[in-house]
């Protein structure tokens, strides 16, 4: 880019969806700087999964830009934006329930075909997530919550993607498992993938992220780095809903 | 001399067979969660390729099940890509009704290609057969056992180690999870559709040989066979299908050793019931795990219904009341007395159907209970036409709703199964209960309509009759949709559990839409019994169930006045076109295509 600023990863523009008569999305806009972490903040049924599933192409908006990497992804199909880079670690995990961990983990390679090299990935994903070495050959379905999380994340990874975005990966886990899920993002990221996370709990959520929008009802009533979102009084109005941040 | 080795290896050899079909439902069902009623089309298909090539072209077996395989194959592709991949978006039930029609169509073509008279496929074996044992064995069992073996080793090769039949295993699983993987949903539902049209193909084939027979009627046969083998084994569960493919086999096998030929069906459809009421997900799943629908009623296009103004109604009643006094003709007399009759039917099911959303296939058998129970106190009572027609009404009513009560805690898909299953047992127990239905010679001599004494044979008579009682049936339907009764109706089809939750009691209010739609039915069977003095297990069979479907998915379901405009169309339209018996069907196939696919909530809306 001429002008010297940095192009984002990711960007949504004046995105507006519906969901038949109601509207979702008002004039939303997203941008998911390279090599960052971006948080989605918002209480429930403000439209923050609908935005995940915008980017995965699962919903189209009815107009505005999705743009990947300078490239639009409107009309593509879920497949062909996973091929693009585009990982998910979808809200409540969704395994493959009657897989074992192995088949869920190597389904994340699915747009790949390098066998050798799949192979090292997994190993990879084996130090970077110690405990799903013994849980190989069981089914997915039977894994605790927590280790079922290892398990998407490490199924999302193993696609080499550039950006991963990911729904409420914290929601349901143990504190414990809270902690390591977090300090794993900022593993994941310090390696080179961006990442962007839909979270209800925003305290957390700005410990580990660099840029952070708030959304409210369909529309992004705050953003800004997450150093000095942390400290704003106004996240968590918006969160209890009152209109005129003060 | 039969010993039970034999009727064992025949049980086992009849297994694979369903084996084939039930194992290409189960692929389908577990990425789609759809039912394939289809899928006994394909394996119709089959056998009739089968003869043109052993009959017409004489080429070698093996070629004859590669080429047998390859058309069904390329058949399933079709209706995946036009019948049903334009539906993905569409209600849960459209696909669904969707393959009935796709069913409808493809039966209807074989049978106007090829006459509906049955033809001998030859077994291309040598006729010979082996001692073991106490029993005696051919080279086809074998090679059907061969076919069935190896098929499923291949499925399970191809579903375990390649990159495709991973992408099967997970989109059944997940198919949101799997799209987010990179799988291409589509291409995994045209292997899966492509698959088991191939064996359902091969299969046809093999029981052609089998028998050495073929005919039209075969399709749905298989059709529910597999349908049963696979619900036996868990919806979407291909090992379980196989499992319960043999089960089902060895169950009719030694059904027919110990009660005769004409049991074998009541047997696979009890199976089935049972299976349903117990395990609904198959015997292989725990009995506490719901089955694998939505929970909520996104079963029926929601939409508004269109809104006709009350002097439309008037006008439209008064013309055809005073229809008989115009100069028309007596053939149109007929065909409206037949519209009514169908009306009537299509009140009771868009009730159940649609009020409620039991989306009932079996709805012909009410019209059976009601048309023997009115039938048989006629004549063996010497009741009098009316109140024996009243008779056959609550007949309907009660002992309908008593053999359906075990599929009120079914949802969805389950529902129409349970219902065709029941349906079925019905037009079994008459066929086998001889002493009081007089079993497949029927009931002949039935006394004509009466009113009070008077014969009612003259057909104004008739039409005037048919079309009050159906006036009456559908204004107090009217009334009852409007009461505080039709509400609970509509809150149980929208979300049961919410309607549970506010204190509504399912199987009550299920029961109630049963009684008032069974005796609606049941007054249809009754007058039509005295109107066509002669009946059998036959005469109300599985594709009057389907023409009612159309019928009330036309109109709009849950919608009084659009079931009958419904069956005015569908009635009168073919005769007014002067069309030919054979291609009835096939129209009323495209008929049910063409709805689903551009039209959901028909003509005047669901309501």
């Amino acid at each position: 880019m001429t002008t010297g600023a940095v192009e984002p990863l990711l960007a949504l523009t004046n995105v507006n969806t519906f969901y038949g008569q109601a509207q979702v999305h008002f004039d939303l806009s997203i941008a998911v700087g390279r090599g960052h972490i971006v948080c989605l903040l918002g209480g429930n049924a403000s439209g923050k999964s609908t935005t995940m599933k915008i980017i995965l192409g699962l919903v189209k908006p009815r107009s505005g830009e999705v743009t990947f990497d300078g490239a639009s992804l409107i009309g593509l199909t879920t497949p062909q934006i996973v091929r693009r880079g585009i990982a998910s670690v979808p809200e409540a995990r969704r395994l493959f329930a009657d897989m074992s961990v192995r088949e869920n983990i190597l389904m994340g390679a699915f747009v790949r075909n390098d066998r050798e090299t799949i192979a090292q990935d997994l190993d990879k994903m084996l130090t970077l997530f110690p405990k799903l070495g013994q849980r190989l050959s069981q089914r997915a379905g039977s894994l605790s919550g927590g280790e079922q999380q290892m398990v998407a994340m490490a199924r999302a990874l193993m696609s080499r993607p550039r950006l991963i975005v990911m729904d409420e990966p914290t929601m349901g886990l143990s504190p414990l498992y809270v902690d390591r899920v977090l300090e794993l993002i900022r593993t994941i990221n310090r390696e080179g993938v961006s990442v962007f996370m839909v979270e209800q709990n925003a305290s957390l959520a700005l410990e580990i992220a660099h840029e952070a929008y708030v959304l409210q009802t369909g529309k992004i009533v705050l953003s800004g780095s997450a150093r000095t979102l942390k400290d704003d009084p106004r996240v968590r109005d918006a969160y209890l809903g009152g209109s005129e941040a003060a | 001399m039969s010993s039970w080795l034999d009727y064992t290896i025949n049980g086992l050899i009849v297994g694979n067979v369903y084996a084939l079909v039930a194992v290409g439902l189960a692929l389908i069902f577990g990425v789609s969660r759809l039912i394939n009623f289809a899928q006994g089309s394909i394996y119709l298909v089959g056998a009739y390729i089968g003869w043109v090539a052993v009959v017409q072209l004489h080429t070698p077996l093996p070629l004859t099940i590669i080429l047998v395989a390859v058309v069904a194959a390329l058949v399933g592709l079709i209706i995946e890509r036009f019948g049903l991949r334009p539906l993905q978006n569409s209600v849960r039930i459209a696909p669904l009704l969707a393959t009935i029609g796709i069913s409808f169509v493809l039966d209807q073509l074989v049978m106007l290609t090829f006459s509906p008279n049955p033809r001998a496929l030859p077994s291309q074996l040598p006729d010979v057969r082996f001692q073991i044992g106490g029993g005696t064995i051919g080279p086809l069992d074998l090679l059907i056992a061969g076919v069935g073996i190896t098929s499923a080793l291949l499925l399970f090769v191809f579903l375990r180690y390649t990159k495709l039949g991973w992408a099967v295993r997970a989109a059944s699983q997940d198919r949101d999870a799997a799209m987010q993987m990179g799988v291409d949903v589509n291409r995994v539902n045209q292997t899966v559709f492509g698959i088991a049209a191939a064996l359902g193909g091969v299969s046809g084939l093999l029981v052609g040989m089998y028998y050495n027979q073929i005919d039209t009627a075969m399709s749905l046969q298989a059709t529910l066979k597999g349908v049963v083998a696979e619900v036996v084994g868990g919806a979407g569960n291909v090992p379980g299908a196989v499992v319960g493919s043999l089960l089902l086999g060895l169950v009719e096998s030694y059904g027919i050793a110990v009660f005769g030929t004409s049991y074998r069906n009541l047997f696979a459809f009890l199976l089935l019931v049972v299976v349903l009421v117990l395990r609904p997900n198959g015997l292989f799943a725990s009995a506490r795990q719901a089955p694998p629908e939505p929970l909520t009623g996104t079963f029926i296009a929601p939409s508004r219904p269109v809104r006709i103004p009350r002097w439309a109604f008037a006008v439209a009643v008064a013309l055809f009341a005073i229809l008989p006094l115009l100069p028309v003709s007596f053939y149109v007399l007929q065909t409206l007395i037949n519209a009514w009759l169908l009306g009537m039917l299509a009140l009771s099911l868009t009730l159940v159907a649609g009020t409620i959303g039991q989306v009932s296939l079996g709805h012909a058998a009410l019209l059976a209970i009601g048309a023997y129970t009115s039938a048989l106190l006629s004549l063996t009572l010497n009741l009098p036409v009316g109140l024996a027609i009243i008779a056959g009404g609550l007949m309907s009513a009660a002992l309908g709703t008593i053999l359906i009560s075990p599929s009120f805690r079914l949802r969805g898909h389950y529902v129409s199964i349970a219902t065709l299953a029941i349906g079925e047992i019905v037009s079994l127990v008459i066929l086998n209960w001889e002493s009081v239905t007089r079993g497949p010679i029927g009931i002949s001599g039935i006394p004509p309509l009466s009113l009070f004494g008077y014969d009612l044979v003259d057909p104004k008579a008739v039409y005037w009759f048919s079309f009050v009682v159906m006036v009456v049936l559908a204004l107090l339907q009217v009334r009852l949709l409007g009461s505080h009764l039709g509400r609970s109706f509509r809150a149980i089809r929208d979300d049961d559990i919410a309607a549970r939750a506010y204190g509504l009691s399912l199987n009550r209010y299920k029961s109630l839409a049963f009684i008032f739609g069974g005796f609606a039915a049941g007054v249809s069977g009754g007058i039509a019994a005295h109107l066509y003095s002669y009946i059998n297990h036959e005469t109300f069979n599985t594709q009057q169930s389907i023409l009612a479907l159309t019928v009330v998915i036309l109109g709009g379901l849950g919608n009084v006045v659009g079931a009958l405009l419904g069956a005015v169309a569908l009635v009168g339209l073919p005769e007014v076109f002067r069309i030919a018996a054979e291609y009835r069907i096939l129209i009323y196939g495209i008929v049910l295509l063409l709805l689903v696919r551009f039209r959901p909530q028909g003509l005047l809306g669901t309501i």
